[in-house]
C-alpha cells in the first residue's frame, strides 16, 4: 500500500498461556478510517495497545508513522481514546485537555486557544470548568475524544469511542471523523457498534483469535448486494444461467438467493429472467449489513461475549 | 524536563483537589496543638529549670519528633500507594503513557512531586515542635542541620520504596509490603540495641543485616544520637537510645538504597504492560 501510516507483521502477544493476538499483519494507509472489527476477546484491545506500544509484542514486528512501535517519535503525532475513558476526575475539562496539551510541548496562547476550540468542537464549552467526576459518561467520553486530538494528530486510534454515547453523541462523533477524514487523518477505530463502523470506515478487517480473517473495502463495496428472487423455476439449468451474475445461488423456501457484485446486476437478471420465459413474480435487492458479514465471517463457533 | 514537571504538577493539582494537602495540613497543626498545649500545661505547673532543664527538653523534643518521624513515614506510604498502581488499574495511566513521554518520566514526576509534599509535611510537623519546644522551654536540640535531612532520607526512602512495589502489586498489596519494610527495619533497630547492651554479637550482627535491608530506623537513631549532647548519647534503651550508633557508612547504604528503589521502580515500570 503506498504511503502505509501503520504496518504490523506476525505481531504476536502472549500473556503465559494464554495467546491474546496470534498473528496480526495490518497495513493501513494515510488518511484512512479503519475499522477493526471482532468479538469479544478476538484480540482487539490487545492489538490497540501494541500499535501504541503499551505492551511489547512477544513476536513480530511493526511501525507507526515510520517508527517502530511505542517510540515517542510516533507517538508526537498520535492521539487515543481508551476503551476505559478513565481520567483524573478531579480535574476540569480544561484542565485535561491543558495537562494532555502540556505533555505534547504545547504552551500558551496556542493551546488556550486550541482547548477552547476542542471544546466547542464536543460541545463542552458550558461544562469546562466543571470537575470530570460532575460529568456524565457521554461528556466524559467527549472529553476524551477532545484530548485524543489536542495535538492535532496523523493518526487517532479510538476504541469504542461511542459506547457511552446518546444518539446525538454519536452523530458527533461521526461528524468528527469526517473532518478527520478530509483533514487527511488517519483513524483506527475499535468498535462493537457495526452500524458507526458502516457509516464512517472506509475499510475493515475482521480479527479472530487475534488473526485477520478477511478484509472488506467499504468504500468500493465489491459483492455487497443480496437478490432475493421469487420465480417459478428453480431447476438447475435456471440456477447455472443466474450463477453468472454473481455467486452461487441458493434456494430456501422457493426464494432463489445470489450475491451479485455491483447494482447494475438486477436489471440485467431481471431481462435475462424475461428473456428465458421465466416468471418473476418478485425481486428485491438489497445491500448486505456489516453486522451480516460480520456473522458470516465469524461463523457459528463464536458464542456471545 | 518540562514533561517531568508536567507530571509533577498533575500530582500536586489531584493532591490539592483530592483534599490531601488540606487534611495533611489540618492533621499536622492538630498534632502540633496538642502538643503545644500540653507543654505548655507541664511547664505551667512545673517550670523546667536547673540542671534537669536540658534532659527533659531534650526528652520532649525527641518524644514530639519522633512522632512527626513517624507521620510523615505514613504520609511517604500512603500518598503514593495508589498512584501507580491505581491508575495502571483504573486504565489512567494508558493515556498518559500513549503521549510522547517516558514512563521514566511519568514515575519521576511524581516521585519528586510527592517528594516535595512530605518534605513540606516534615517541615510543618517537624518545625513547628522545635519551634514550640524552643518557645515554651528556651531549649533547642544541637545537630538540627544534619538530624533533619537524614529522617527527611528515610521519608523519601519509604516513598521510593513504596512506589517501587507499586509499579509492580496492586494497591493493597503494596501497602502491606511497605509497612513490613517499616515494621521490619523497627524490630532490627530493638534487636541491634539490645544486642549492643548485652554484648550478644550474633543479636547485634542481626540487627546490622536487618538494617541494611532496611535501613528506614538506622537513620532515626542515626538522627535521635546527633540531637542529643554527649551525655546522653548511647546510655538509654527506647526509641531515642542508640547504643550502637549507625556509621557514615550505613547513611551511605541508605542513599544508594534509595537509589537502587528507584533504578527498580523505573525498570519495573517501563516493562510493566498497561
Amino acid at each position: 500500500m503506498p504511503d502505509s501510516v501503520i504496518e504490523t507483521h506476525s505481531l504476536r502477544k502472549e500473556f503465559g498461556d494464554n495467546v491474546a493476538v496470534a498473528d496480526l499483519s495490518l497495513e493501513i494507509g494515510r488518511g484512512e478510517v479503519f475499522g477493526f472489527l471482532g468479538p469479544n476477546g478476538a484480540g482487539k484491545t490487545t492489538s490497540l495497545k501494541l500499535l501504541l506500544g503499551l505492551i511489547e509484542p512477544s513476536a513480530g514486528d511493526g511501525s507507526v508513522l515510520g517508527a517502530p512501535l511505542g517510540r515517542r517519535a510516533a507517538r508526537e503525532r498520535i492521539g487515543f481514546l481508551p476503551e476505559h475513558f478513565r481520567f483524573h476526575d478531579c480535574l476540569t475539562g480544561r484542565e485535561l485537555l491543558r495537562v494532555h496539551g502540556r505533555l505534547f510541548g504545547l504552551r500558551g496562547a496556542a493551546l488556550e486557544s486550541r482547548i477552547d476550540r476542542l471544546l466547542a468542537r464536543v460541545d463542552l464549552t458550558d461544562a469546562a470548568d466543571r470537575q470530570l467526576k460532575t460529568y456524565s459518561k457521554g461528556m466524559v467520553q467527549r472529553a476524551g475524544l477532545a484530548q485524543a486530538l489536542i495535538n492535532e494528530p496523523d493518526i487517532v486510534f479510538l476504541d469504542e469511542p461511542t459506547s457511552g454515547l446518546d444518539p446525538l453523541g454519536r452523530l458527533l462523533v461521526r461528524s468528527l471523523i469526517d473532518e478527520l477524514r478530509e483533514r487527511g487523518t488517519t483513524v483506527f477505530l475499535n468498535s462493537h457498534l457495526l452500524g458507526e463502523v458502516e457509516a464512517t470506515c472506509d475499510r475493515v478487517v475482521f480479527v479472530k483469535q487475534g488473526r485477520v480473517v478477511h478484509e472488506l473495502s467499504l468504500a468500493d463495496q465489491p459483492a455487497q448486494f443480496e437478490i432475493e428472487l421469487r420465480i417459478d423455476r428453480t431447476d438447475a439449468p435456471t440456477l447455472e444461467g443466474l450463477s453468472a451474475f454473481g455467486g452461487t445461488p441458493t434456494v430456501h423456501e422457493g426464494v432463489v438467493r445470489l450475491a451479485v457484485t455491483a447494482e447494475q446486476a438486477v436489471p440485467e437478471i431481471a431481462r435475462w429472467l424475461v428473456t428465458h420465459g421465466i416468471a418473476l413474480y418478485e425481486l428485491r435487492s438489497r445491500r448486505k449489513s456489516l453486522e451480516e458479514w460480520f456473522i458470516e465471517v465469524m461463523g457459528d463457533d463464536q458464542r456471545p461475549g | 524536563m518540562h514533561r517531568t514537571l508536567a507530571i509533577a504538577h498533575l500530582t500536586f493539582l489531584e493532591a490539592r483537589r483530592r483534599r490531601i494537602v488540606p487534611a495533611a495540613v489540618l492533621g499536622g497543626l492538630l498534632f502540633l496543638l496538642v502538643f503545644g498545649t500540653s507543654l505548655y500545661l507541664i511547664t505551667q505547673r512545673n517550670p523546667i529549670i536547673g540542671p534537669q532543664k536540658q534532659a527533659v527538653s531534650l526528652f520532649i523534643a525527641l518524644a514530639g519528633l519522633y512522632v512527626a518521624n513517624f507521620l510523615t513515614i505514613a504520609a511517604a506510604v500512603l500518598l503514593p500507594l495508589d498512584t501507580l498502581s491505581g491508575e495502571i488499574a483504573s486504565g489512567t495511566m494508558q493515556t498518559l503513557a500513549s503521549k510522547p513521554v517516558h514512563r521514566a518520566e511519568i514515575l519521576l514526576g511524581k516521585w519528586l512531586a510527592f517528594c516535595a509534599m512530605i518534605t513540606a509535611y516534615f517541615a510543618l510537623t517537624a518545625g513547628g515542635i522545635l519551634l514550640i519546644v524552643r518557645v515554651l522551654t528556651g531549649f533547642t536540640p544541637q545537630n538540627i542541620g544534619l538530624a533533619m535531612p537524614l529522617l527527611l532520607l528515610g521519608a523519601a526512602l519509604m516513598l521510593t520504596v513504596t512506589m517501587a512495589g507499586g509499579s509492580r502489586l496492586t494497591t493493597v498489596t503494596n501497602g502491606i509490603v511497605a509497612f513490613a519494610f517499616y515494621g521490619i527495619a523497627f524490630i532490627g533497630g530493638w534487636v541491634e540495641q539490645i544486642g549492643t547492651l548485652a554484648s550478644a554479637d550474633s543479636a547485634r550482627y542481626i540487627g546490622t543485616a536487618i538494617s541494611l535491608v532496611s535501613p528506614v530506623d538506622a537513620l532515626w537513631r542515626r538522627a535521635a544520637y546527633e540531637l542529643q549532647p554527649p551525655l546522653t548519647r548511647g546510655i538509654q534503651i527506647g526509641p531515642f537510645g542508640t547504643p550502637n550508633v549507625p556509621s557514615d557508612a550505613m547513611i551511605a547504604w541508605a542513599i544508594a538504597f534509595c537509589g537502587l528503589m528507584l533504578a527498580i521502580a523505573l525498570r519495573q515500570f517501563q516493562r510493566r504492560p498497561l
